[in-house]
């Protein structure tokens, strides 16, 4: 058993085997050969790249891959060679044209009318604030102070008109009568 | 006015609601072919019958035809078999076939005992060819024009439903170019 949790421990260690064996006349190109396979999408399996996939398909475009890198192609080149053959898709990062451009800018567009809405709502409600009585908009200002109840104006505020006097008496008849 | 801005959200949802929903019928694995309106890539391949005869694009031209892209491992090329000897049998069709990544021998063979629907078939033993045409699954069925043009593809079997389809855009191409 132990042996065994041993052997699947050192497993990963022989999937390198399947790697295969390109040979780069500089790092550079080596750098780029990585690059660009993981840049490019594998048309048989549609959520790989052309790095990851072992589809037959995918084997076969990394040695083109490898073979304009070797030739001296540049990216644009390799990549405008997959795109003539798979279209638009083969690319992870689609290419700006009229049908893609909201793809790109969409997300700028949206964040920016978000932040339109934002503006516009607290804009509102400032102004409706401010159209308030100027007594209530310096009571909600300055809400740290403590309002003074001794305060002349503060019990004028509380105090009931005769009518409302009235009103006040009859209702409490009312309850008592009952 | 302030109320139709309450309706925005509502609007965005189903806009996006609307875009989802036709994503459930679409069938990502069918990709639209790069090369539409694009004459055959040129090439130099042997025929299966007379391997020292090199056929060309030229091979092609000259009527309104199908293009079978076909492998002995392929499955499903077997299961639309029957259906292409149908095509080319009873109406008529010239059907060229394109031996993708597969030996000649096996190929023979296969089209010994299964019949053989194709005028012509080109042997792709590299899938140069299947590269240039961006071929990414056997099989696959192009519609050629007189001139040798890709009008049409279809990825995944012919069955009879396909060849319907098919059919009325090959007649519609006969008509245009008479």
């Amino acid at each position: 058993m132990r042996y065994l949790l041993l052997f699947l421990l050192l497993m990963p260690g022989f999937a390198v085997a399947a790697i295969e064996g390109y040979e780069f006349s500089s790092s550079d190109n080596e750098r780029r050969f990585h690059s660009m396979t993981q840049e490019l999408r594998c048309p048989t399996c549609q959520n790989q790249n052309i790095s990851d996939s072992d589809a037959p398909l995918a084997a076969d475009l990394r040695r083109e891959v490898h073979r304009m890198i070797e030739a001296g192609e540049s990216d644009q080149a390799i990549i405008d060679f997959m795109v003539l053959r798979f279209g638009d898709f083969v690319h992870y990062r689609p290419r700006l044209t009229s049908t893609t451009w909201f793809l790109w800018y969409g997300p700028y567009v949206l964040l920016a009318l978000g932040f339109l809405a934002v503006i516009l709502v607290s804009h509102n409600r400032r102004r409706k604030r401010r159209t308030l009585s100027p007594d209530d908009a310096d009571a909600v200002s300055s809400a740290d102070v403590v309002p003074d109840s001794e305060n002349e104006t503060g019990l004028e505020a509380h105090r009931l008109t005769p009518q409302e006097q009235q009103q006040l008496q009859k209702l409490l008849q009312q309850e008592q009568d009952k | 006015m302030r109320k139709i801005f309450l309706f925005i959200p509502l609007l965005a949802f189903l806009a996006v609601g609307v875009f989802l929903f036709r994503g459930l019928f679409m069938d990502p694995s069918k990709l639209p072919s790069a090369l539409i309106d694009k004459p055959i890539p040129t090439f130099s391949l042997p025929s299966l019958y007379e391997p020292e005869q090199m056929l060309t694009a030229d091979s092609l031209k000259g009527e309104v035809a199908l293009l079978n892209v076909w492998a002995t491992w392929c499955p499903t090329c077997l299961e639309e078999h029957g259906q292409l000897n149908k095509i080319a049998q009873e109406e008529g069709v010239t059907i060229y076939g394109l031996n993708y990544k597969d030996e000649p021998d096996k190929a023979l063979r296969w089209l010994e005992r299964y019949y053989d629907p194709y005028k012509l078939v080109v042997v792709d033993q590299a899938g140069s060819l299947g590269l240039d045409m961006g071929v990414y699954g056997a099989p696959e069925t192009f519609i050629l024009d007189r001139r040798g043009v890709i009008r049409y593809r279809h990825v995944g079997a012919v069955d009879e439903a396909v060849w319907q389809k098919l059919r009325s855009m090959m007649q519609q191409i006969e008509k245009e170019e008479v």
